[in-house]
């Protein structure tokens, strides 16, 4: 069941569980345009209750990192263990941070 | 099956095999929306339809003495015992007649349920709180097709208003006030169809005029669902849909 032409672009769908947590990617779908992407996504990704906010954006709207590229941009965090806050105390009165 | 319900439950059991109806043709698309996505979406409602025809059943089930359950009243009635819209009981057609119908009936079962909010019958009115969200989605996915369709491709929108023009005919029932939608609106259980009609119109043309189509004139309009009186796609429907209960009769799942 593939689309019968290509004017309908593929959409990358967000979902937010519940209040106060962030929007995580689910998955992707075929829509005609940004108000069927919403429903497609509600039909697709939230019947079984999944979410309370849906984000769609064009997948064609997103710049991804090359995976040729991967050496240079992560290796060298790697041995900078000092940038996690490992090397002192925190405080209790601090709490969560 | 003898069966002689009073109009109270006739028109519950009208309602009732709208919803059914609608929702076993539309499950038809399953495994051939003309896309992955739209697929999985008709079939969110096709099973919204058959959840509310369920409670609707239990609900009209009741009223009958015997009481009847769900199953009797879907698997062991004849034709002449449904009460639904005809246009309802029509083979899907192509998408856009799909989606002309399903506006058609989602604009008219929308403002029939908002009053349904009011009913006097405390469990329909249980009822229809709970399908009004449903409801609500519907009209507004059938809409949205219609005006994309209208107003899309020069095919999309051929078959668009080639499906208004035949689902046209259909339309006149919705609004047949007499029998028992009289008495159900003489108890306030229910509006009086034809009241629905000013803001169905008014919904109809907006949509209609966005979307690029035209609206048939017509004299004559088909009738009798509400009687009983269907078309020849009825038969055919129900023989799918009853075929297995009715030859294993206590079956379970």
């Amino acid at each position: 069941m593939e689309p019968h032409n290509d004017n309908w672009k593929i959409w990358e769908v967000f979902i937010r569980s519940k209040n106060g947590l962030s929007h995580k990617h689910v998955g992707s779908l075929h829509a005609p345009d940004a108000e069927m992407a919403i429903k497609n996504a509600r039909d697709v990704y939230t019947r079984r209750s999944e979410g309370i906010s849906i984000w769609v954006v064009p997948s064609e709207a997103i710049t991804s990192s090359a995976p040729d590229e991967k050496d240079e941009l992560f290796t060298p965090a790697d041995d900078k263990v000092y940038r996690h806050p490992t090397f002192y105390d925190i405080p209790d009165e601090v709490g969560h941070i | 099956m003898e069966f002689s319900p009073d109009e109270r439950t006739q028109h519950l059991l009208h309602l009732a095999d709208n919803a059914l109806i609608l929702g076993q043709r539309l499950s038809e698309w399953c495994g051939h929306g003309p896309v992955l996505e739209q697929d999985i979406a008709i079939i969110n409602t096709a099973l919204d339809q058959i959840g509310q025809a369920r409670m609707l059943y239990q609900h009209a089930g009741k009223q009958l003495n015997p009481a009847l359950d769900e199953d009797r009243l879907a698997f062991f009635r004849t034709e002449n015992q449904f009460f639904n819209f005809t246009m309802l009981e029509l083979p899907n057609g192509d998408w856009a007649q799909t989606l002309v119908r399903q506006f058609f009936f989602d604009t008219y079962n929308y403002l029939q349920y908002e009053r349904l909010l009011e009913s006097t019958d405390p469990a329909l009115k249980a009822i229809a709180g709970k399908a009004i969200k449903e409801i609500g989605y519907h009209a507004q996915f059938s809409a949205e097709w219609v005006i994309r369709l209208g107003d899309g491709t020069e095919e999309s929108h051929r078959r668009a208003q080639d499906a208004v023009d035949r689902l046209w005919p259909y339309i006149g029932e919705f609004f047949e006030s007499d029998g028992f939608s009289a008495s159900a609106a003489d108890r306030n259980a229910a509006p009086l169809p034809s009241d629905l009609r000013p803001l169905w119109e008014e919904k109809i043309d907006a949509v209609l005029d966005e979307a690029g189509l035209q609206k048939p004139v017509l004299h004559w309009f088909q009738t009798g669902g509400r009687r009983g009186q269907h078309t020849e796609h009825m038969g055919y429907i129900l023989a799918e849909m009853q075929f297995l209960p009715r030859l294993h009769p206590e079956a379970q799942w």
